[in-house]
Protein backbone atom coordinates (compact mmCIF):
# COMPACT_ATOMS: atom_id res chain seq x y z
CA UNK A 1 0.00 0.00 0.00
CA UNK A 2 1.46 3.31 -1.03
CA UNK A 3 0.71 6.70 0.48
CA UNK A 4 -0.90 9.22 -1.87
CA UNK A 5 0.10 12.72 -0.79
CA UNK A 6 -3.03 14.20 -2.38
CA UNK A 7 -5.27 11.99 -0.23
CA UNK A 8 -3.16 12.23 2.90
CA UNK A 9 -2.75 16.02 2.97
CA UNK A 10 -6.27 16.89 1.81
CA UNK A 11 -7.23 20.49 1.38
CA UNK A 12 -4.54 22.01 3.61
CA UNK A 13 -1.80 22.13 0.99
CA UNK A 14 -4.12 24.02 -1.38
CA UNK A 15 -5.24 26.32 1.45
CA UNK A 16 -1.61 27.16 2.22
CA UNK A 17 -0.94 27.91 -1.44
CA UNK A 18 -4.03 30.12 -1.54
CA UNK A 19 -2.77 32.04 1.52
CA UNK A 20 0.58 32.67 -0.15
CA UNK A 21 -1.15 33.88 -3.32
CA UNK A 22 -3.44 36.16 -1.32
CA UNK A 23 -0.49 37.57 0.65
CA UNK A 24 1.10 38.49 -2.67
CA UNK A 25 -2.03 40.29 -3.91
CA UNK A 26 -2.43 42.21 -0.63
CA UNK A 27 1.28 43.11 -0.56
CA UNK A 28 0.86 44.47 -4.08
CA UNK A 29 -2.11 46.60 -2.94
CA UNK A 30 0.00 48.05 -0.13
CA UNK A 31 2.94 48.65 -2.48
CA UNK A 32 0.65 50.65 -4.79
CA UNK A 33 -0.98 52.69 -2.01
CA UNK A 34 0.36 55.90 -3.60
CA UNK A 35 -0.06 54.97 -7.29
CA UNK A 36 -2.69 57.16 -8.99
CA UNK A 37 -5.58 55.19 -10.50
CA UNK A 38 -4.56 51.86 -8.95
CA UNK A 39 -7.49 49.57 -8.10
CA UNK A 40 -7.13 47.35 -5.03
CA UNK A 41 -7.71 43.63 -5.65
CA UNK A 42 -8.37 40.59 -3.53
CA UNK A 43 -8.93 36.86 -3.82
CA UNK A 44 -12.18 35.19 -2.78
CA UNK A 45 -11.48 32.27 -0.45
CA UNK A 46 -14.96 30.81 -0.84
CA UNK A 47 -14.67 30.72 -4.65
CA UNK A 48 -11.22 29.14 -4.42
CA UNK A 49 -12.50 26.55 -1.92
CA UNK A 50 -15.49 25.66 -4.11
CA UNK A 51 -13.38 25.24 -7.23
CA UNK A 52 -10.92 23.14 -5.22
CA UNK A 53 -13.72 20.94 -3.82
CA UNK A 54 -15.15 20.44 -7.32
CA UNK A 55 -11.77 19.25 -8.44
CA UNK A 56 -11.73 16.71 -5.62
CA UNK A 57 -15.15 15.24 -6.39
CA UNK A 58 -14.84 15.12 -10.18
CA UNK A 59 -11.20 15.19 -11.16
CA UNK A 60 -10.58 17.19 -14.33
CA UNK A 61 -14.26 18.07 -14.80
CA UNK A 62 -13.65 21.78 -15.35
CA UNK A 63 -10.30 21.52 -17.12
CA UNK A 64 -10.09 21.42 -20.90
CA UNK A 65 -8.14 18.60 -22.44
CA UNK A 66 -4.85 19.55 -24.15
CA UNK A 67 -4.51 17.46 -27.28
CA UNK A 68 -1.68 19.51 -28.78
CA UNK A 69 1.47 20.91 -27.22
CA UNK A 70 0.69 24.32 -28.77
CA UNK A 71 -2.60 24.66 -26.86
CA UNK A 72 -2.62 27.51 -24.35
CA UNK A 73 -3.43 26.80 -20.74
CA UNK A 74 -6.57 28.45 -19.40
CA UNK A 75 -6.14 29.00 -15.70
CA UNK A 76 -9.78 29.99 -15.33
CA UNK A 77 -10.14 29.20 -11.64
CA UNK A 78 -7.51 31.72 -10.58
CA UNK A 79 -8.91 34.45 -12.86
CA UNK A 80 -12.44 33.99 -11.52
CA UNK A 81 -11.52 34.60 -7.92
CA UNK A 82 -9.27 37.68 -8.41
CA UNK A 83 -11.74 40.50 -7.82
CA UNK A 84 -11.68 44.25 -7.30
CA UNK A 85 -12.31 45.74 -3.90
CA UNK A 86 -15.31 48.02 -3.38
CA UNK A 87 -13.90 51.35 -2.11
CA UNK A 88 -15.46 52.69 1.07
CA UNK A 89 -14.39 56.22 0.28
CA UNK A 90 -13.47 57.37 -3.24
CA UNK A 91 -10.26 59.37 -3.67
CA UNK A 92 -9.52 62.10 -6.21
CA UNK A 93 -6.73 60.22 -8.02
CA UNK A 94 -8.83 57.06 -8.50
CA UNK A 95 -6.77 54.94 -6.12
CA UNK A 96 -8.93 52.48 -4.13
CA UNK A 97 -6.30 51.24 -1.65
CA UNK A 98 -7.25 51.74 1.99
CA UNK A 99 -3.91 51.14 3.73
CA UNK A 100 -5.48 50.36 7.13
CA UNK A 101 -7.90 47.81 5.66
CA UNK A 102 -5.21 46.22 3.55
CA UNK A 103 -2.79 45.97 6.50
CA UNK A 104 -5.49 44.33 8.62
CA UNK A 105 -6.34 41.89 5.80
CA UNK A 106 -2.65 41.12 5.27
CA UNK A 107 -2.09 40.39 8.97
CA UNK A 108 -5.22 38.23 9.20
CA UNK A 109 -4.10 36.34 6.11
CA UNK A 110 -0.71 35.73 7.76
CA UNK A 111 -2.52 34.28 10.80
CA UNK A 112 -4.69 32.06 8.58
CA UNK A 113 -1.49 30.95 6.89
CA UNK A 114 -0.13 29.91 10.30
CA UNK A 115 -3.29 27.89 10.93
CA UNK A 116 -3.10 26.15 7.56
CA UNK A 117 0.56 25.48 8.19
CA UNK A 118 -0.21 23.87 11.57
CA UNK A 119 -2.76 21.56 9.95
CA UNK A 120 -0.38 20.59 7.15
CA UNK A 121 2.49 20.07 9.57
CA UNK A 122 0.42 17.81 11.84
CA UNK A 123 -0.58 15.76 8.79
CA UNK A 124 3.10 15.22 8.05
CA UNK A 125 3.81 14.37 11.67
CA UNK A 126 0.98 11.82 11.58
CA UNK A 127 2.47 10.22 8.46
CA UNK A 128 5.91 10.04 10.09
CA UNK A 129 4.42 8.36 13.18
CA UNK A 130 2.53 5.87 11.00
CA UNK A 131 5.75 4.94 9.16
CA UNK A 132 7.65 4.50 12.40
CA UNK A 133 4.83 2.45 13.87
CA UNK A 134 4.57 4.46 17.09
CA UNK B 1 5.88 29.04 -3.62
CA UNK B 2 5.62 32.62 -4.68
CA UNK B 3 6.58 34.15 -1.34
CA UNK B 4 9.73 35.39 -3.07
CA UNK B 5 7.62 37.74 -5.14
CA UNK B 6 6.37 39.55 -2.01
CA UNK B 7 9.98 40.59 -1.38
CA UNK B 8 10.19 42.00 -4.91
CA UNK B 9 6.85 43.81 -4.53
CA UNK B 10 7.64 45.33 -1.12
CA UNK B 11 11.19 46.11 -2.28
CA UNK B 12 9.95 47.98 -5.34
CA UNK B 13 7.61 50.02 -3.14
CA UNK B 14 10.41 50.82 -0.68
CA UNK B 15 12.66 51.99 -3.49
CA UNK B 16 9.84 54.13 -4.98
CA UNK B 17 9.10 55.70 -1.61
CA UNK B 18 12.77 56.47 -1.03
CA UNK B 19 12.89 58.25 -4.42
CA UNK B 20 9.89 60.26 -3.25
CA UNK B 21 11.73 61.11 -0.02
CA UNK B 22 14.79 62.14 -2.04
CA UNK B 23 12.82 64.52 -4.29
CA UNK B 24 11.08 65.96 -1.22
CA UNK B 25 14.44 66.57 0.45
CA UNK B 26 15.73 68.23 -2.72
CA UNK B 27 12.61 70.43 -2.95
CA UNK B 28 12.78 71.56 0.68
CA UNK B 29 16.54 72.18 0.44
CA UNK B 30 16.01 74.41 -2.61
CA UNK B 31 12.85 76.13 -1.35
CA UNK B 32 14.68 79.45 -0.89
CA UNK B 33 17.12 79.31 -3.81
CA UNK B 34 16.90 82.76 -5.40
CA UNK B 35 17.33 83.22 -9.14
CA UNK B 36 17.17 86.13 -11.59
CA UNK B 37 15.60 84.39 -14.59
CA UNK B 38 12.74 81.94 -15.21
CA UNK B 39 15.07 79.50 -16.98
CA UNK B 40 17.46 79.08 -14.09
CA UNK B 41 15.00 78.92 -11.22
CA UNK B 42 14.52 75.57 -9.46
CA UNK B 43 11.11 73.92 -9.93
CA UNK B 44 9.53 71.43 -7.53
CA UNK B 45 10.21 67.83 -8.61
CA UNK B 46 7.63 65.07 -8.28
CA UNK B 47 8.05 61.34 -9.01
CA UNK B 48 5.35 59.64 -11.12
CA UNK B 49 4.28 56.27 -9.71
CA UNK B 50 2.84 53.46 -11.82
CA UNK B 51 1.98 49.83 -11.12
CA UNK B 52 4.30 47.27 -12.74
CA UNK B 53 2.11 45.14 -15.01
CA UNK B 54 2.87 41.46 -15.50
CA UNK B 55 3.58 40.53 -19.08
CA UNK B 56 1.02 38.50 -21.05
CA UNK B 57 3.51 35.66 -21.51
CA UNK B 58 3.69 35.05 -17.74
CA UNK B 59 0.02 35.33 -16.82
CA UNK B 60 -1.36 33.09 -19.55
CA UNK B 61 -4.11 33.56 -22.10
CA UNK B 62 -7.31 33.93 -20.06
CA UNK B 63 -6.10 36.44 -17.45
CA UNK B 64 -4.54 38.63 -20.13
CA UNK B 65 -7.65 39.01 -22.27
CA UNK B 66 -10.70 38.50 -20.09
CA UNK B 67 -9.37 40.42 -17.13
CA UNK B 68 -6.83 43.13 -16.43
CA UNK B 69 -3.54 41.40 -15.62
CA UNK B 70 -2.48 41.62 -12.02
CA UNK B 71 0.39 43.94 -11.22
CA UNK B 72 3.66 43.15 -9.50
CA UNK B 73 4.79 46.08 -7.40
CA UNK B 74 5.32 49.73 -8.20
CA UNK B 75 7.81 51.61 -10.37
CA UNK B 76 8.82 55.25 -10.81
CA UNK B 77 8.04 56.18 -14.43
CA UNK B 78 10.00 59.41 -14.18
CA UNK B 79 10.44 62.63 -12.29
CA UNK B 80 8.48 65.64 -13.55
CA UNK B 81 8.90 69.32 -12.71
CA UNK B 82 5.91 71.14 -11.27
CA UNK B 83 3.98 73.61 -13.49
CA UNK B 84 2.77 75.65 -10.52
CA UNK B 85 3.34 79.41 -10.85
CA UNK B 86 6.74 80.64 -9.65
CA UNK B 87 7.08 82.58 -6.46
CA UNK B 88 8.00 86.19 -7.43
CA UNK B 89 9.04 88.57 -4.70
CA UNK B 90 9.62 92.29 -5.05
CA UNK B 91 13.11 92.81 -3.58
CA UNK B 92 14.78 95.69 -5.46
CA UNK B 93 17.81 95.66 -3.14
CA UNK B 94 18.52 91.95 -3.74
CA UNK B 95 21.64 91.35 -5.87
CA UNK B 96 19.69 88.81 -8.03
CA UNK B 97 16.80 91.22 -8.72
CA UNK B 98 15.80 91.75 -12.40
CA UNK B 99 15.24 95.17 -14.05
CA UNK B 100 11.78 95.49 -12.47
CA UNK B 101 13.13 94.63 -9.00
CA UNK B 102 11.68 91.10 -8.82
CA UNK B 103 13.51 87.99 -7.58
CA UNK B 104 12.39 84.50 -8.70
CA UNK B 105 11.90 81.86 -6.04
CA UNK B 106 11.03 78.17 -6.71
CA UNK B 107 7.41 76.99 -6.82
CA UNK B 108 8.02 74.72 -3.80
CA UNK B 109 5.15 74.52 -1.33
CA UNK B 110 6.88 73.63 1.94
CA UNK B 111 3.65 72.50 3.66
CA UNK B 112 2.88 70.17 0.74
CA UNK B 113 6.44 68.81 0.86
CA UNK B 114 6.20 68.11 4.59
CA UNK B 115 2.96 66.11 4.17
CA UNK B 116 4.54 64.27 1.23
CA UNK B 117 7.50 63.42 3.44
CA UNK B 118 5.28 62.02 6.22
CA UNK B 119 3.22 60.03 3.70
CA UNK B 120 6.35 58.59 2.09
CA UNK B 121 7.90 57.53 5.41
CA UNK B 122 4.63 55.93 6.56
CA UNK B 123 4.30 53.98 3.31
CA UNK B 124 7.94 52.91 3.60
CA UNK B 125 7.27 51.61 7.13
CA UNK B 126 4.16 49.71 5.95
CA UNK B 127 6.20 47.93 3.30
CA UNK B 128 8.90 47.06 5.83
CA UNK B 129 6.18 45.41 7.94
CA UNK B 130 4.87 43.54 4.89
CA UNK B 131 8.35 42.21 4.18
CA UNK B 132 8.83 41.23 7.84
CA UNK B 133 5.56 39.24 7.87
CA UNK B 134 6.54 37.53 4.61
CA UNK B 135 9.87 36.61 6.17
CA UNK B 136 8.11 34.98 9.14
CA UNK B 137 5.83 33.06 6.77
CA UNK B 138 8.78 31.84 4.76
CA UNK B 139 10.69 30.75 7.87
CA UNK B 140 7.64 28.72 8.92
CA UNK B 141 7.46 26.87 5.61
CA UNK B 142 11.11 25.87 6.01
CA UNK B 143 10.24 24.05 9.24
CA UNK B 144 7.60 21.87 7.53
CA UNK B 145 7.76 18.27 8.74
CA UNK B 146 10.07 18.99 11.67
Amino acid sequence: MSISFDNALGIHEKALNFRVKRAEVLANNLANADTPGFKARDLDFKAALNSSLNQFSEPGAMAMAKTNSKHLTTNAESADSLLYRNPTQPSIDGNTVDTQQETAAYMKNAMDYQASFQFLNSKFKGLTRAIKGE
Amino acid sequence: MSLNRIFDIAGSAMSAQSIRLNTTASNIANADTASSSTDEVYRARKPVFAAIQQSVMETGFSTAFTDTPESQGVEVKGIVESDAPLNMRYQPDHPMADNDGYVMYPNVNVVEEMTDMLSASRSFQTNVDVMDAAKTMMQRILTLGQ
